[in-house]
Protein backbone atom coordinates (compact mmCIF):
# COMPACT_ATOMS: atom_id res chain seq x y z
CA UNK A 1 0.00 0.00 0.00
CA UNK A 2 1.34 3.39 -0.96
CA UNK A 3 0.41 5.17 2.24
CA UNK A 4 2.07 8.27 3.61
CA UNK A 5 4.72 6.32 5.46
CA UNK A 6 5.34 3.37 3.16
CA UNK A 7 8.97 2.31 3.52
CA UNK A 8 9.36 1.09 -0.04
CA UNK A 9 8.51 4.53 -1.42
CA UNK A 10 11.17 6.18 0.65
CA UNK A 11 13.69 3.63 -0.57
CA UNK A 12 12.54 4.18 -4.09
CA UNK A 13 13.12 7.91 -3.72
CA UNK A 14 16.56 7.51 -2.18
CA UNK A 15 17.81 4.93 -4.64
CA UNK A 16 16.57 6.43 -7.83
CA UNK A 17 20.02 7.59 -8.86
CA UNK A 18 21.37 4.08 -8.59
CA UNK A 19 19.89 2.15 -11.46
CA UNK A 20 20.70 -1.51 -11.70
CA UNK A 21 22.93 -1.94 -14.76
CA UNK A 22 22.69 -5.46 -16.18
CA UNK A 23 25.78 -6.91 -17.85
CA UNK A 24 23.53 -8.65 -20.33
CA UNK A 25 20.00 -8.20 -21.55
CA UNK A 26 17.99 -10.77 -23.50
CA UNK A 27 14.88 -10.30 -25.58
CA UNK A 28 13.34 -13.72 -25.94
CA UNK A 29 12.01 -14.94 -29.27
CA UNK A 30 8.46 -13.75 -29.95
CA UNK A 31 6.05 -14.03 -32.86
CA UNK A 32 5.86 -12.27 -36.21
CA UNK A 33 2.74 -10.50 -37.50
CA UNK A 34 1.18 -13.82 -38.54
CA UNK A 35 1.90 -15.45 -35.19
CA UNK A 36 4.79 -17.57 -36.46
CA UNK A 37 7.57 -17.99 -33.90
CA UNK A 38 10.77 -15.96 -34.14
CA UNK A 39 13.91 -18.04 -34.66
CA UNK A 40 15.98 -17.19 -31.59
CA UNK A 41 16.48 -14.99 -28.52
CA UNK A 42 18.62 -11.87 -28.93
CA UNK A 43 21.28 -11.25 -26.27
CA UNK A 44 22.77 -7.76 -25.76
CA UNK A 45 25.96 -6.92 -23.85
CA UNK A 46 27.22 -3.57 -22.60
CA UNK A 47 29.70 -1.75 -24.83
CA UNK A 48 28.21 -3.45 -27.87
CA UNK A 49 26.34 -1.81 -30.75
CA UNK A 50 23.45 -3.56 -32.47
CA UNK A 51 21.97 -2.06 -35.64
CA UNK A 52 18.34 -2.70 -36.56
CA UNK A 53 17.63 -2.84 -40.28
CA UNK A 54 14.54 -3.37 -42.36
CA UNK A 55 11.85 -1.41 -44.17
CA UNK A 56 9.33 0.78 -42.35
CA UNK A 57 6.70 -1.39 -40.68
CA UNK A 58 8.99 -4.42 -40.47
CA UNK A 59 9.00 -4.39 -36.66
CA UNK A 60 12.03 -2.29 -35.60
CA UNK A 61 10.02 0.15 -33.48
CA UNK A 62 8.05 -2.66 -31.87
CA UNK A 63 11.35 -4.31 -30.98
CA UNK A 64 12.65 -1.09 -29.37
CA UNK A 65 9.38 -0.64 -27.56
CA UNK A 66 9.56 -4.21 -26.18
CA UNK A 67 12.90 -3.28 -24.65
CA UNK A 68 11.73 0.08 -23.33
CA UNK A 69 8.60 -1.28 -21.70
CA UNK A 70 10.44 -4.29 -20.21
CA UNK A 71 8.09 -6.63 -22.05
CA UNK A 72 6.99 -9.69 -20.08
CA UNK A 73 5.00 -11.58 -22.69
CA UNK A 74 2.34 -8.86 -22.52
CA UNK A 75 3.05 -7.07 -25.82
CA UNK A 76 1.78 -8.03 -29.31
CA UNK A 77 5.05 -9.83 -30.07
CA UNK A 78 4.95 -11.99 -26.94
CA UNK A 79 8.63 -11.26 -26.23
CA UNK A 80 10.04 -11.15 -22.69
CA UNK A 81 12.96 -9.00 -21.55
CA UNK A 82 15.44 -10.77 -19.29
CA UNK A 83 18.09 -8.88 -17.32
CA UNK A 84 21.15 -10.99 -16.61
CA UNK A 85 19.11 -13.98 -17.74
CA UNK A 86 16.26 -13.39 -15.33
CA UNK A 87 12.80 -11.85 -15.79
CA UNK A 88 12.38 -8.92 -13.37
CA UNK A 89 9.44 -9.35 -10.95
CA UNK A 90 6.55 -6.89 -10.97
CA UNK A 91 8.13 -4.51 -8.44
CA UNK A 92 11.51 -4.46 -10.16
CA UNK A 93 9.82 -3.99 -13.49
CA UNK A 94 7.87 -1.02 -12.22
CA UNK A 95 10.90 0.41 -10.45
CA UNK A 96 13.01 0.27 -13.60
CA UNK A 97 10.35 1.63 -15.92
CA UNK A 98 11.53 4.78 -17.63
CA UNK A 99 15.01 4.45 -16.14
CA UNK A 100 16.60 1.38 -17.69
CA UNK A 101 16.45 2.89 -21.14
CA UNK A 102 17.45 6.29 -22.52
CA UNK A 103 16.28 7.20 -25.98
CA UNK A 104 17.69 9.53 -28.59
CA UNK A 105 15.00 10.01 -31.19
CA UNK A 106 15.01 12.31 -34.18
CA UNK A 107 13.17 15.63 -34.35
CA UNK A 108 13.55 16.65 -30.76
CA UNK A 109 14.02 20.13 -29.44
CA UNK A 110 14.53 21.50 -25.98
CA UNK A 111 11.57 23.24 -24.35
CA UNK A 112 12.89 24.24 -20.92
CA UNK A 113 13.45 27.91 -20.17
CA UNK A 114 17.08 27.64 -19.05
CA UNK A 115 20.48 28.38 -20.52
CA UNK A 116 22.75 25.53 -21.59
CA UNK A 117 25.12 25.75 -18.63
CA UNK A 118 22.42 25.96 -15.93
CA UNK A 119 20.61 23.08 -17.55
CA UNK A 120 23.61 20.75 -17.76
CA UNK A 121 24.65 21.80 -14.25
CA UNK A 122 21.18 20.94 -12.94
CA UNK A 123 21.41 17.59 -14.70
CA UNK A 124 24.84 16.91 -13.21
CA UNK A 125 23.52 17.80 -9.75
CA UNK A 126 20.52 15.53 -10.24
CA UNK A 127 22.98 12.71 -10.97
CA UNK A 128 24.84 13.53 -7.75
CA UNK A 129 28.22 13.64 -9.52
CA UNK A 130 31.10 14.74 -7.31
CA UNK A 131 32.05 17.86 -9.27
CA UNK A 132 28.95 19.11 -11.13
CA UNK A 133 30.72 22.22 -12.47
CA UNK A 134 33.47 20.17 -14.10
CA UNK A 135 30.96 17.62 -15.41
CA UNK A 136 28.88 20.42 -16.95
CA UNK A 137 31.98 21.83 -18.66
CA UNK A 138 32.82 18.40 -20.09
CA UNK A 139 29.30 18.02 -21.52
CA UNK A 140 29.33 21.50 -23.09
CA UNK A 141 32.79 20.92 -24.57
CA UNK A 142 31.75 17.56 -25.99
CA UNK A 143 28.57 19.07 -27.44
CA UNK A 144 30.54 21.87 -29.07
CA UNK A 145 32.93 19.36 -30.58
CA UNK A 146 29.95 17.67 -32.26
CA UNK A 147 27.96 20.71 -33.30
CA UNK A 148 28.84 22.51 -36.51
CA UNK A 149 28.52 26.00 -35.04
CA UNK A 150 29.68 26.24 -31.42
CA UNK A 151 27.44 27.78 -28.74
CA UNK A 152 28.30 29.41 -25.43
CA UNK A 153 27.26 28.32 -21.94
CA UNK A 154 24.82 31.24 -21.73
CA UNK A 155 22.87 30.22 -24.85
CA UNK A 156 19.19 29.56 -24.11
CA UNK A 157 18.24 25.94 -24.78
CA UNK A 158 15.27 26.99 -26.88
CA UNK A 159 17.50 29.17 -29.08
CA UNK A 160 19.84 26.33 -30.08
CA UNK A 161 19.63 25.10 -33.66
CA UNK A 162 18.44 21.57 -34.38
CA UNK A 163 22.01 20.33 -34.77
CA UNK A 164 23.20 22.10 -31.62
CA UNK A 165 20.27 20.70 -29.61
CA UNK A 166 21.03 17.20 -30.79
CA UNK A 167 24.74 17.64 -30.09
CA UNK A 168 23.95 18.74 -26.54
CA UNK A 169 21.52 15.84 -26.07
CA UNK A 170 24.06 13.31 -27.32
CA UNK A 171 26.88 14.71 -25.17
CA UNK A 172 24.62 14.85 -22.15
CA UNK A 173 23.33 11.32 -22.68
CA UNK A 174 26.85 9.97 -23.14
CA UNK A 175 28.40 11.71 -20.15
CA UNK A 176 25.58 12.15 -17.65
CA UNK A 177 22.65 9.85 -18.34
CA UNK A 178 22.21 7.04 -15.86
CA UNK A 179 20.38 4.58 -18.10
CA UNK A 180 22.44 1.49 -18.98
CA UNK A 181 20.57 0.92 -22.25
CA UNK A 182 20.53 3.46 -25.05
CA UNK A 183 18.17 3.30 -28.02
CA UNK A 184 19.01 5.56 -30.94
CA UNK A 185 16.71 6.30 -33.82
CA UNK A 186 18.41 7.38 -37.04
CA UNK A 187 21.33 9.36 -35.62
CA UNK A 188 22.39 10.06 -39.23
CA UNK A 189 19.62 12.65 -39.44
CA UNK A 190 20.81 14.59 -36.40
CA UNK A 191 22.87 17.13 -38.28
CA UNK A 192 25.96 16.24 -36.24
CA UNK A 193 29.16 14.33 -36.92
CA UNK A 194 27.65 10.85 -36.56
CA UNK A 195 31.00 9.06 -36.17
CA UNK A 196 32.13 11.29 -33.31
CA UNK A 197 28.66 11.08 -31.78
CA UNK A 198 28.81 7.31 -31.85
CA UNK A 199 32.36 7.20 -30.45
CA UNK A 200 31.27 9.46 -27.59
CA UNK A 201 28.24 7.31 -26.83
CA UNK A 202 30.26 4.09 -27.06
CA UNK A 203 32.81 5.31 -24.53
CA UNK A 204 30.01 5.29 -21.96
CA UNK A 205 29.85 1.48 -22.02
CA UNK A 206 26.12 1.11 -22.47
CA UNK A 207 24.09 -1.43 -24.38
CA UNK A 208 23.44 0.49 -27.60
CA UNK A 209 20.72 -0.32 -30.12
CA UNK A 210 20.45 1.78 -33.27
CA UNK A 211 17.67 1.78 -35.83
CA UNK A 212 19.33 3.08 -38.96
CA UNK A 213 19.18 3.27 -42.73
CA UNK A 214 22.78 4.48 -42.98
CA UNK A 215 25.09 1.89 -44.54
CA UNK A 216 28.20 3.09 -42.72
CA UNK A 217 26.52 2.99 -39.33
CA UNK A 218 24.95 -0.37 -40.11
CA UNK A 219 28.29 -1.87 -41.20
CA UNK A 220 30.20 -0.41 -38.25
CA UNK A 221 27.83 -1.98 -35.70
CA UNK A 222 28.98 -5.16 -33.99
CA UNK A 223 26.04 -6.99 -35.55
CA UNK A 224 22.92 -6.35 -37.56
CA UNK A 225 19.39 -7.58 -36.90
CA UNK A 226 17.35 -7.67 -40.10
CA UNK A 227 13.58 -7.37 -39.64
CA UNK A 228 10.78 -8.71 -41.77
CA UNK A 229 7.04 -9.02 -41.12
CA UNK A 230 7.36 -8.01 -37.46
CA UNK A 231 10.17 -10.33 -36.44
CA UNK A 232 13.95 -10.70 -36.57
CA UNK A 233 14.66 -12.59 -39.78
CA UNK A 234 18.44 -12.85 -39.51
CA UNK A 235 21.39 -11.82 -37.37
CA UNK A 236 24.49 -10.83 -39.30
CA UNK A 237 28.03 -9.86 -38.42
CA UNK A 238 30.53 -8.12 -40.67
CA UNK A 239 32.26 -10.41 -43.16
CA UNK A 240 35.75 -9.95 -44.58
CA UNK A 241 34.48 -8.55 -47.85
CA UNK A 242 32.17 -6.19 -45.93
CA UNK A 243 35.22 -4.86 -44.05
CA UNK A 244 36.59 -3.69 -47.39
CA UNK A 245 33.24 -2.17 -48.36
CA UNK A 246 33.04 -0.35 -45.03
CA UNK A 247 36.54 1.04 -45.48
CA UNK A 248 35.63 2.27 -48.97
CA UNK A 249 32.37 3.88 -47.76
CA UNK A 250 34.17 5.57 -44.88
CA UNK A 251 36.73 6.92 -47.30
CA UNK A 252 33.92 8.28 -49.49
CA UNK A 253 32.31 9.92 -46.46
CA UNK A 254 35.58 11.55 -45.47
CA UNK A 255 35.90 12.89 -48.97
CA UNK A 256 32.30 14.18 -48.88
CA UNK A 257 32.97 15.93 -45.55
CA UNK A 258 36.17 17.47 -46.86
CA UNK A 259 34.47 18.88 -49.94
CA UNK A 260 31.49 20.03 -47.88
CA UNK A 261 33.76 21.89 -45.47
CA UNK A 262 35.61 23.56 -48.32
CA UNK A 263 32.38 24.62 -50.02
CA UNK A 264 31.05 25.99 -46.73
CA UNK A 265 34.21 28.00 -46.26
CA UNK A 266 34.03 29.35 -49.80
CA UNK A 267 37.33 27.75 -50.81
CA UNK A 268 38.21 26.77 -54.37
CA UNK A 269 38.05 23.04 -55.03
CA UNK A 270 40.95 23.24 -57.47
CA UNK B 1 -14.53 2.05 -2.36
CA UNK B 2 -10.84 2.71 -3.04
CA UNK B 3 -10.43 6.48 -3.10
CA UNK B 4 -7.95 8.43 -5.22
CA UNK B 5 -7.57 12.17 -5.62
CA UNK B 6 -6.01 13.39 -8.87
CA UNK B 7 -4.84 16.98 -9.27
CA UNK B 8 -2.69 18.88 -11.74
CA UNK B 9 -2.50 22.09 -13.74
CA UNK B 10 -4.88 22.61 -16.67
CA UNK B 11 -4.15 20.71 -19.90
CA UNK B 12 -1.38 18.56 -18.43
CA UNK B 13 -3.16 15.36 -19.44
CA UNK B 14 -4.96 14.32 -16.24
CA UNK B 15 -8.12 13.17 -17.97
CA UNK B 16 -6.30 11.17 -20.68
CA UNK B 17 -4.13 9.42 -18.13
CA UNK B 18 -6.97 8.71 -15.67
CA UNK B 19 -9.36 7.55 -18.39
CA UNK B 20 -6.78 5.11 -19.79
CA UNK B 21 -5.83 3.79 -16.35
CA UNK B 22 -9.54 3.36 -15.53
CA UNK B 23 -9.94 1.45 -18.78
CA UNK B 24 -7.25 -1.01 -17.64
CA UNK B 25 -8.91 -1.38 -14.22
CA UNK B 26 -12.35 -1.96 -15.73
CA UNK B 27 -10.96 -4.59 -18.09
CA UNK B 28 -9.61 -6.42 -15.06
CA UNK B 29 -13.09 -6.41 -13.53
CA UNK B 30 -12.76 -3.41 -11.20
CA UNK B 31 -15.44 -0.83 -12.04
CA UNK B 32 -14.38 2.82 -11.70
CA UNK B 33 -16.23 6.11 -11.34
CA UNK B 34 -14.85 9.63 -11.69
CA UNK B 35 -16.06 12.89 -10.20
CA UNK B 36 -14.58 15.87 -12.01
CA UNK B 37 -14.50 19.17 -10.12
CA UNK B 38 -13.97 22.11 -12.41
CA UNK B 39 -14.42 25.87 -12.29
CA UNK B 40 -16.28 27.19 -15.31
CA UNK B 41 -16.56 24.68 -18.13
CA UNK B 42 -15.15 21.37 -19.26
CA UNK B 43 -15.56 18.73 -21.94
CA UNK B 44 -13.91 16.12 -19.75
CA UNK B 45 -17.24 14.43 -19.05
CA UNK B 46 -17.49 13.49 -22.72
CA UNK B 47 -13.93 12.17 -22.71
CA UNK B 48 -14.60 9.87 -19.76
CA UNK B 49 -17.92 8.69 -21.20
CA UNK B 50 -16.21 7.95 -24.50
CA UNK B 51 -13.76 5.77 -22.57
CA UNK B 52 -16.65 3.95 -20.91
CA UNK B 53 -15.98 5.41 -17.46
CA UNK B 54 -19.01 6.66 -15.44
CA UNK B 55 -18.46 10.34 -14.66
CA UNK B 56 -20.11 13.22 -12.84
CA UNK B 57 -18.94 16.79 -13.45
CA UNK B 58 -19.41 19.61 -10.91
CA UNK B 59 -18.66 23.30 -11.56
CA UNK B 60 -17.77 25.71 -8.77
CA UNK B 61 -18.79 28.73 -10.86
CA UNK B 62 -18.49 31.84 -8.70
CA UNK B 63 -17.25 29.99 -5.63
CA UNK B 64 -13.71 29.25 -4.48
CA UNK B 65 -13.07 25.90 -6.24
CA UNK B 66 -11.29 24.50 -3.19
CA UNK B 67 -14.14 25.25 -0.80
CA UNK B 68 -16.61 23.95 -3.36
CA UNK B 69 -14.62 20.72 -3.58
CA UNK B 70 -14.44 20.24 0.21
CA UNK B 71 -18.11 21.00 0.79
CA UNK B 72 -19.17 18.47 -1.84
CA UNK B 73 -16.81 15.64 -1.02
CA UNK B 74 -19.22 13.50 0.99
CA UNK B 75 -21.82 13.67 -1.77
CA UNK B 76 -19.21 12.97 -4.43
CA UNK B 77 -18.03 9.90 -2.53
CA UNK B 78 -21.62 8.70 -2.04
CA UNK B 79 -22.27 9.07 -5.79
CA UNK B 80 -19.24 6.93 -6.55
CA UNK B 81 -20.36 4.21 -4.14
CA UNK B 82 -23.91 4.27 -5.54
CA UNK B 83 -22.60 3.90 -9.07
CA UNK B 84 -21.12 0.57 -8.01
CA UNK B 85 -17.48 1.58 -8.38
CA UNK B 86 -14.73 -0.31 -6.62
CA UNK B 87 -12.30 2.50 -7.43
CA UNK B 88 -13.50 6.09 -7.12
CA UNK B 89 -11.44 8.95 -8.49
CA UNK B 90 -11.85 12.63 -7.79
CA UNK B 91 -10.19 14.75 -10.44
CA UNK B 92 -9.80 18.47 -9.86
CA UNK B 93 -8.46 21.08 -12.27
CA UNK B 94 -5.63 21.71 -9.87
CA UNK B 95 -8.10 23.85 -7.93
CA UNK B 96 -6.44 27.28 -8.04
CA UNK B 97 -2.81 26.09 -7.51
CA UNK B 98 -2.99 27.46 -3.98
CA UNK B 99 -4.57 24.29 -2.59
CA UNK B 100 -4.39 20.56 -2.74
CA UNK B 101 -7.42 18.26 -2.88
CA UNK B 102 -5.42 15.40 -1.35
CA UNK B 103 -6.86 13.66 1.69
CA UNK B 104 -4.97 11.89 4.45
CA UNK B 105 -5.49 8.16 4.08
CA UNK B 106 -6.58 8.25 0.42
CA UNK B 107 -4.18 7.78 -2.50
CA UNK B 108 -3.01 11.17 -3.80
CA UNK B 109 -1.91 11.55 -7.44
CA UNK B 110 -0.47 14.70 -9.01
CA UNK B 111 -0.14 14.97 -12.79
CA UNK B 112 2.33 17.44 -14.27
CA UNK B 113 3.73 17.71 -17.79
CA UNK B 114 7.25 18.06 -19.15
CA UNK B 115 6.41 21.13 -21.23
CA UNK B 116 5.78 23.42 -18.28
CA UNK B 117 8.57 25.75 -17.17
CA UNK B 118 11.38 24.45 -15.02
CA UNK B 119 9.87 26.26 -12.01
CA UNK B 120 6.46 24.65 -12.41
CA UNK B 121 7.01 22.02 -9.70
CA UNK B 122 7.62 24.83 -7.24
CA UNK B 123 4.76 27.00 -8.48
CA UNK B 124 2.02 24.40 -8.24
CA UNK B 125 2.97 23.81 -4.63
CA UNK B 126 0.73 21.77 -2.33
CA UNK B 127 -0.93 19.50 -4.89
CA UNK B 128 2.55 18.25 -5.87
CA UNK B 129 4.16 18.43 -2.44
CA UNK B 130 1.35 16.45 -0.82
CA UNK B 131 1.08 13.74 -3.48
CA UNK B 132 1.97 10.03 -3.12
CA UNK B 133 2.38 9.54 -6.86
CA UNK B 134 3.61 12.14 -9.34
CA UNK B 135 2.77 11.29 -12.95
CA UNK B 136 4.78 13.19 -15.55
CA UNK B 137 3.27 13.42 -19.04
CA UNK B 138 4.49 14.63 -22.45
CA UNK B 139 7.96 13.18 -21.84
CA UNK B 140 8.04 12.04 -25.47
CA UNK B 141 8.27 15.68 -26.54
CA UNK B 142 11.45 16.52 -24.64
CA UNK B 143 14.98 15.17 -24.33
CA UNK B 144 16.10 12.51 -21.90
CA UNK B 145 18.15 15.12 -20.05
CA UNK B 146 15.18 17.46 -19.69
CA UNK B 147 13.11 14.63 -18.27
CA UNK B 148 15.83 13.95 -15.71
CA UNK B 149 16.29 17.61 -14.73
CA UNK B 150 12.55 18.04 -14.42
CA UNK B 151 12.31 14.90 -12.33
CA UNK B 152 15.05 16.29 -10.09
CA UNK B 153 13.06 19.49 -9.57
CA UNK B 154 9.97 17.45 -8.72
CA UNK B 155 12.03 15.41 -6.27
CA UNK B 156 13.24 18.60 -4.61
CA UNK B 157 9.61 19.56 -3.95
CA UNK B 158 8.46 16.10 -2.87
CA UNK B 159 11.02 13.78 -1.30
CA UNK B 160 8.66 10.88 -0.88
CA UNK B 161 6.44 10.48 -3.91
CA UNK B 162 6.81 7.76 -6.52
CA UNK B 163 7.55 9.60 -9.79
CA UNK B 164 6.53 7.94 -13.05
CA UNK B 165 6.47 8.96 -16.70
CA UNK B 166 3.25 8.13 -18.51
CA UNK B 167 2.15 8.85 -22.07
CA UNK B 168 -1.48 9.95 -21.96
CA UNK B 169 -1.91 9.63 -25.72
CA UNK B 170 -0.50 6.15 -26.31
CA UNK B 171 -1.33 4.94 -22.81
CA UNK B 172 2.23 3.77 -22.19
CA UNK B 173 2.66 3.47 -18.43
CA UNK B 174 -1.09 3.58 -17.71
CA UNK B 175 -1.19 -0.14 -16.89
CA UNK B 176 1.37 0.43 -14.15
CA UNK B 177 -0.59 3.41 -12.85
CA UNK B 178 -3.69 1.22 -12.81
CA UNK B 179 -1.78 -1.35 -10.75
CA UNK B 180 -1.01 1.34 -8.16
CA UNK B 181 -4.58 2.62 -8.22
CA UNK B 182 -5.85 -0.89 -7.56
CA UNK B 183 -3.91 -0.77 -4.27
CA UNK B 184 -5.40 2.54 -3.06
CA UNK B 185 -6.86 2.43 0.46
CA UNK B 186 -10.38 1.04 0.70
CA UNK B 187 -12.52 3.62 2.46
CA UNK B 188 -16.03 3.36 3.96
CA UNK B 189 -16.74 7.05 4.35
CA UNK B 190 -14.90 10.33 3.83
CA UNK B 191 -16.68 11.94 6.80
CA UNK B 192 -14.12 12.91 9.46
CA UNK B 193 -11.19 12.32 7.10
CA UNK B 194 -8.78 15.24 6.85
CA UNK B 195 -7.38 17.27 4.00
CA UNK B 196 -3.59 17.19 3.75
CA UNK B 197 -3.41 20.96 3.31
CA UNK B 198 -5.59 23.76 4.61
CA UNK B 199 -7.94 25.82 2.43
CA UNK B 200 -7.52 29.59 1.92
CA UNK B 201 -9.20 31.80 4.49
CA UNK B 202 -11.85 34.01 2.94
CA UNK B 203 -15.18 35.70 3.70
CA UNK B 204 -14.40 39.28 2.80
CA UNK B 205 -16.64 41.78 1.00
CA UNK B 206 -15.39 40.48 -2.39
CA UNK B 207 -16.65 37.02 -1.47
CA UNK B 208 -20.07 38.63 -1.29
CA UNK B 209 -19.85 39.99 -4.85
CA UNK B 210 -18.33 43.39 -4.09
CA UNK B 211 -16.60 44.66 -7.26
CA UNK B 212 -15.53 48.19 -6.32
CA UNK B 213 -11.86 48.90 -5.48
CA UNK B 214 -10.96 50.80 -2.33
CA UNK B 215 -10.27 50.40 1.37
CA UNK B 216 -13.74 51.53 2.38
CA UNK B 217 -15.35 48.63 0.48
CA UNK B 218 -13.16 46.03 2.17
CA UNK B 219 -14.76 44.23 5.09
CA UNK B 220 -14.22 40.93 6.85
CA UNK B 221 -11.05 38.82 6.61
CA UNK B 222 -8.75 41.30 4.82
CA UNK B 223 -4.97 40.94 4.64
CA UNK B 224 -2.84 43.90 3.58
CA UNK B 225 0.51 43.30 1.87
CA UNK B 226 3.72 45.26 2.46
CA UNK B 227 5.37 46.78 -0.62
CA UNK B 228 9.01 47.65 -0.16
CA UNK B 229 9.78 51.36 -0.39
CA UNK B 230 6.22 52.31 -1.40
CA UNK B 231 4.15 54.99 0.30
CA UNK B 232 2.03 52.28 1.89
CA UNK B 233 5.03 50.46 3.38
CA UNK B 234 4.73 49.98 7.10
Amino acid sequence: MLSEDAGSDVQDAQHENRVYAPASMTLTAGRDKSGRPEAADVVFRSGEITALLGPTGSGKSRFLSDIESLACGDTPTGRTLLLDGRAPDADERFGLQGRLVAQLTQNMNFVLDMNARDFVLAHAMSREVTDPEAAARRVLDAANALAGEPFGPGAQLTQLSGGQSRALMIADTALLSWSPVLLIDEIENAGVDKRRALDLLLASDKIIVIATHDPVLALSADRRLVFEHGAVRSVQTRTGSEEAILARLEHMETEMSRVRAMLRAGKALG
Amino acid sequence: MRLITVAGPPSCGKTSVVAKACGVLQESGQPCAVVKFDCLQSRDGDLYRAAGVPVSVAFSGGLCPDHFFATNLEEAFAWGVESGAQVGLIETAGLCNRCSPHIRGALAVCVIDNLMGIDAPEKIGPMLRMADIVIVTKGDLVSQAEREVYRYRIRQMNKRAVIRHVNGLTGQGCAELAAIMARAPDIDSVTDMKLRFSMPAAVCSYCLSETRIGGRYQKGNVKKAKFAGGVHAE
